[in-house]
Order: structure tokens, then C-alpha cells, then sequence
């Protein structure tokens, strides 16, 4: 299986050979930095056509068809449209933090996004508390949300806010401890070694039931997390105009929009880590013959085509499940998955520490 | 206790069978028409109201007696039926339609001018494409040039229409007011 820190060592070592170390480390940051936003972006135009393809499907329709084959391009017409729109100045919000708040959302959802191993070798943050580092990352949003709120100085904004602030502050703790049962079972925080630890069985498979319950935890509560339906109420169109959003416009309203989106591809991409083996390919232990043609497919496919499928989970939550109430949305998670979780935790650790799993 | 698991075995049963039904409509057949690529394939509804039209047989005659009375019962004053009066053979004054005027630009598509129509002369067709650049094209003459009124003395067994479902009978003036036929002439005054 090709190795992509071959490619990056390569290109690290030329640097180094045309200029000093710092510099070498200067421009290879630039680089990453250019790289992720441009996959950001390109992410978050595939996400936001591929939402609204599978939306049609799930009503019958064809969803877009006329910007190039398929309707393929017509979210690059949609950005370049949202590009070139006015952002509308308010009177009476508070300006600094009005016009800071998008940018907090798009700074923790692309912090988060830097964490996500896209194939072998290919990950620009990799650090032994990992995954500690992207919850504490993509909980940075909720900042931005909250900011966005307060600042608009618009009452449907203030409650889409706070409901957002209520549900985030509460479905964190579910995701916590979703991704702890699975750190126990790996061992290790490191997102590299968390992959490479599957080699022999997903993780899915190795931890058996607890996994199981821990993965529908970890996919109820990163919908929620995600602000998408069926616990859309911070931006609830009939009750609440936009919610948070309702005063942004522009690419303002734009950057929200894709972080969003791309927010969604996060937790499909932390799913498939955790709990089925990110990169790595299909391995049943004892199959030699069936390991080695699993092995032949590239690490990238395989990444993109389990988070692909996750995705495809998560619009299919949206567009089965009729919205909650704000109450119904908090005694889910504090009546049910928290002790819920909270046991399953308990069993992890038993059968990791006896040794019954796979 | 009891009711708290059995109210959560529950939703979670009722959750998964609102995603299995989802799933199957993800798969079914779409519904959209692709109107532009699958031109002239389209599925439209028979009951569509898409133009008026006046059914003429091959031979090119018409039903339309120009009582007027389509024209009366238009809200919109759509119509226009232009009649003169003519002696036949027999001595009789009888009006004959000389020009059946319908404003596409103006009808409402409610449908009264057909369910008035004592002789069934005019029906709504399901044509669709009736988008023109100019409103004069919009003024349309719906008898065919040369058509005549059907006479009486025609066989009544013979299809009225060449559409029209067979066994029909024709709707000639007597014709229509014996049909035994269901819905025949329901407004007839």
C-alpha cells in the first residue's frame, strides 16, 4: 500500500536543500495551510451537491440536472454567486464580534479537519492526544455560534443561539464518551496509531456489542453536534427564521453554510476512524488471499468511500426524522444516552481488562 | 423503570422502520420530468387542462351549434362565438358557426365552456407547450377551415370523434338530449 509520508519526506527534503531548516518549516506550513482551505472548500462544494442529490432522491425528484452533466457543477455557480454578494452592514450589532464569529465557526471546524487521517502517511496534525485535541477543536465552534447570537442583536438569532449553546454543550459529552469507550479499547489517543492498531479488525468488529453501542451513540450525538437534522433547532426555518444566521449574508452567511457542511464530513470521518479503521483496508483475520486483494485498493478509497457511506447515514437521519423539541432533544441525551453511555463505558473497560474481545 | 426501557426499545424500533421506508423511496423510480431532453415522452396527466379545443370528425365536421352559450358561462369573457343565420333546403332558419374565437391569454382553464356545452363540442386537451413570444398568437380560431356542423341524419353507432372512446354515442343535437350515457349533458338548461 502506497505510503504518503514517502511523498511529504520528499518534498520536505527538497525544500531543505534550497534553503535553512526555518524557512523550510515556514513554507511547508504555507503550503498546509493552502492545501487543507483548498480541500475544505472542494469538500464542502461535494458535500453541499451530494446533500442536495440525496435530499431529491429521498423525495422523489432528480435534485439539480442543468449546470453541466448531472448538475455537477452547480454548486461551483452557487459559490461563485455567494462570492460576489453584498454582506449587508447592521445597524446596532455589535461589529467587531458580528463580523469575528464566522471566522471562529470556520477556525474550529478547520482545526478539527486538520486531524482527520485522509489516507496513510496523510494527515497534517498527528500528536499522541490526537483526539483530545480535535474534541477541544471542534467545540471551538460553538463560540462562533454563540457569538453570532449575541451579536446580531435579533431576538430569532439570540434563541437559535442559545438552543444551539444548550445542545452542543449537552451532546459533547455524549461524543466524549463515545470516542473514550473506543479509546479504551485502541489504548492510545494518537489518530495514526488508533488506524494502524485496526489492522487485524475494525474496531467495530473487535469490540463487539459496546462498539456497536458506542457507534450509534457516537452517530446520534455527532448529528446533533453537527447542528443537522433531526436536531436542527438552532436554525429551525419555521420557528425561528435562520437562527443563528439570520442576520449574515453574503460569504459570511457562506462561511457558516460550509462549515456546516464540512463539520458534517468531520464526524462521518471521525466515525469511520474510530470505529471502521479509517484507511485501512478490510482485514478478517485468517484470510490471507482476501486481505492481500483488500490490500490492492488505495488507502484514500477506502477512507473517502467509508466516510462516503457515513455521510450518506447522516442525510439519511435528516431526511427520515421529523425534528425535536428542545425538550425532547435534552431528555434524549441526559435521560438516555448519557447512562446509557456511562454503562457501556463500564462493559468497555471490563471486557479490555478480561480480554474478550476479538 | 419498566416504562422508561420499554418506551426506549421502542422509539428505537419505530426509528428503524422510518428508515427502512425512506431507503425503499430513496430507490423508487423519480418522479421529475426532464421537460426539454425527454420532449414529446413526457407523462401528463389526461385530466390536464392544457388548451381549449373543438373535436372535429375526419371528415372535418364539428358539433358546435353557436348556441353561445360556452361563451356566456366564460368568467373571463374568453370566448367568442361568431355565428350567421342561414336557410337550408327545407326552409328552416338555423345558426351556423362561422368562427369559433378562443383567447388562450385570457382563459382561466376553469372548464365551464366544456361542462356547459350542451353538444360536447369542445374539450381541454393536455397539450402543455403553449408558451409564444407575441399575444396575437395567443388568439386562437378553434373550428378548422371548411368544417361543418355534423348532420343529424348520421348513423348514431358511428365514434363521434376519432379520440373520443369508442361506442360514444355521437352528439348530435337529438343525440344529446336521448344519451342514456352517464355525465351526458349534466348542465343542460
Amino acid at each position: 500500500m502506497f505510503d504518503f509520508s514517502v511523498a511529504t519526506a520528499w518534498i520536505d527534503q527538497g525544500l531543505r536543500n534550497v534553503m535553512s531548516p526555518a524557512w523550510a518549516i515556514t513554507v511547508e506550513c504555507v503550503l498546509i495551510g493552502v492545501a487543507l482551505l483548498a480541500v475544505y472548500a472542494i469538500m464542502a462544494l461535494i458535500l453541499i451537491l451530494a446533500e442536495r442529490k440525496v435530499c431529491a432522491a429521498f423525495q422523489c425528484r432528480l435534485g439539480p440536472n442543468r449546470v453541466g452533466p448531472w448538475g455537477s457543477i452547480q454548486t461551483v455557480a452557487d459559490m461563485i454567486k455567494i462570492l460576489t454578494k453584498e454582506i449587508i452592514s447592521i445597524r446596532h450589532v455589535d461589529n467587531f464580534l458580528y463580523n469575528l464569529a464566522p471566522f471562529i465557526v470556520i477556525l474550529g471546524s478547520l482545526l478539527a479537519f486538520a486531524c482527520i487521517p485522509f489516507a496513510k502517511g496523510l494527515q497534517a496534525l498527528d500528536f499522541n492526544v490526537g483526539i483530545f485535541f480535535m474534541i477541544a477543536a471542534s467545540s471551538m465552534g460553538i463560540v462562533g455560534i454563540l457569538l453570532a447570537g449575541w451579536s446580531s442583536n435579533n431576538k430569532f438569532s439570540l434563541i437559535g443561539a442559545m438552543r444551539s449553546g444548550a445542545q452542543m454543550i449537552s451532546y459533547e459529552l455524549s461524543i466524549g464518551l463515545s470516542i473514550l469507550t473506543m479509546v479504551v479499547l485502541s489504548g492510545t489517543m494518537q489518530i495514526s496509531e488508533i488506524v494502524e492498531r485496526q489492522d487485524q479488525l475494525w474496531f467495530l468488529f473487535k469490540g463487539h456489542v459496546p462498539a456497536l453501542v458506542a457507534f450509534v451513540i457516537y452517530l446520534i450525538a455527532g448529528t446533533a453536534e453537527t447542528n443537522r437534522g433531526p436536531f436542527d433547532l438552532p436554525e429551525a426555518e419555521s420557528e425561528l427564521t435562520a437562527g443563528y444566521h439570520t442576520e449574515y449574508s453574503g460569504m459570511h452567511f457562506g462561511f457558516y453554510y460550509v462549515a456546516e457542511f464540512v463539520n458534517m464530513f468531520i464526524v462521518a470521518s471521525i466515525a469511520t476512524t474510530l470505529f471502521l479503521g479509517g484507511w485501512m483496508p478490510l482485514h478478517i483475520p485468517g484470510l490471507d488471499e482476501f486481505n492481500r486483494v483488500m490490500d490492492l485498493i488505495p488507502s484514500v478509497i477506502w477512507f473517502f468511500g467509508k466516510s462516503a457511506l457515513m455521510v450518506f447515514v447522516i442525510m439519511w437521519f435528516k431526511w427520515t426524522f421529523p425534528r425535536l423539541r428542545i425538550d425532547q432533544l435534552l431528555t434524549l441525551e441526559w435521560k438516555y444516552l448519557l447512562p446509557l453511555n456511562l454503562l457501556n463505558l463500564l462493559v468497555m473497560v471490563v471486557i479490555v481488562v478480561t480480554g474478550w474481545h476479538f | 423503570m419498566a416504562n422508561y426501557f420499554s418506551n426506549f426499545f421502542h422509539a428505537l424500533k419505530s426509528l428503524l422502520i422510518g428508515m427502512k421506508t425512506t431507503l425503499k423511496i430513496f430507490f423508487r423510480k423519480k418522479t421529475t420530468e426532464r421537460y426539454p431532453e425527454k420532449r414529446g415522452r413526457l407523462h401528463v396527466s389526461e385530466r390536464y387542462r392544457g388548451r381549449l379545443e373543438m373535436i372535429h370528425t375526419p371528415d372535418n365536421h364539428h358539433f358546435c351549434v353557436a348556441c353561445g352559450i360556452c361563451q356566456m358561462n366564460c368568467p373571463n369573457g374568453t370566448l367568442n362565438v361568431e355565428s350567421r343565420m342561414e336557410t337550408d333546403a327545407q326552409g328552416r332558419k338555423t345558426r351556423v358557426l362561422t368562427a369559433y374565437r378562443y383567447d388562450l391569454g385570457r382563459c382561466l382553464f376553469c372548464e365551464l365552456c366544456v361542462r356547459s356545452c350542451p353538444h360536447h363540442a369542445i374539450r381541454f386537451t393536455n397539450a402543455y407547450e403553449n408558451a409564444v413570444f407575441t399575444r396575437a398568437k395567443l388568439l386562437l380560431t378553434l373550428n378548422r377551415p371548411g368544417s361543418s356542423l355534423k348532420p343529424k341524419e348520421e348513423s348514431p353507432a358511428a365514434p363521434a370523434t376519432p379520440d373520443a372512446p369508442s361506442g360514444d354515442a355521437p352528439r348530435t343535437a337529438e343525440a344529446g338530449k336521448t344519451a342514456a350515457s352517464p355525465g351526458a349533458n349534466p348542465t343542460e338548461r
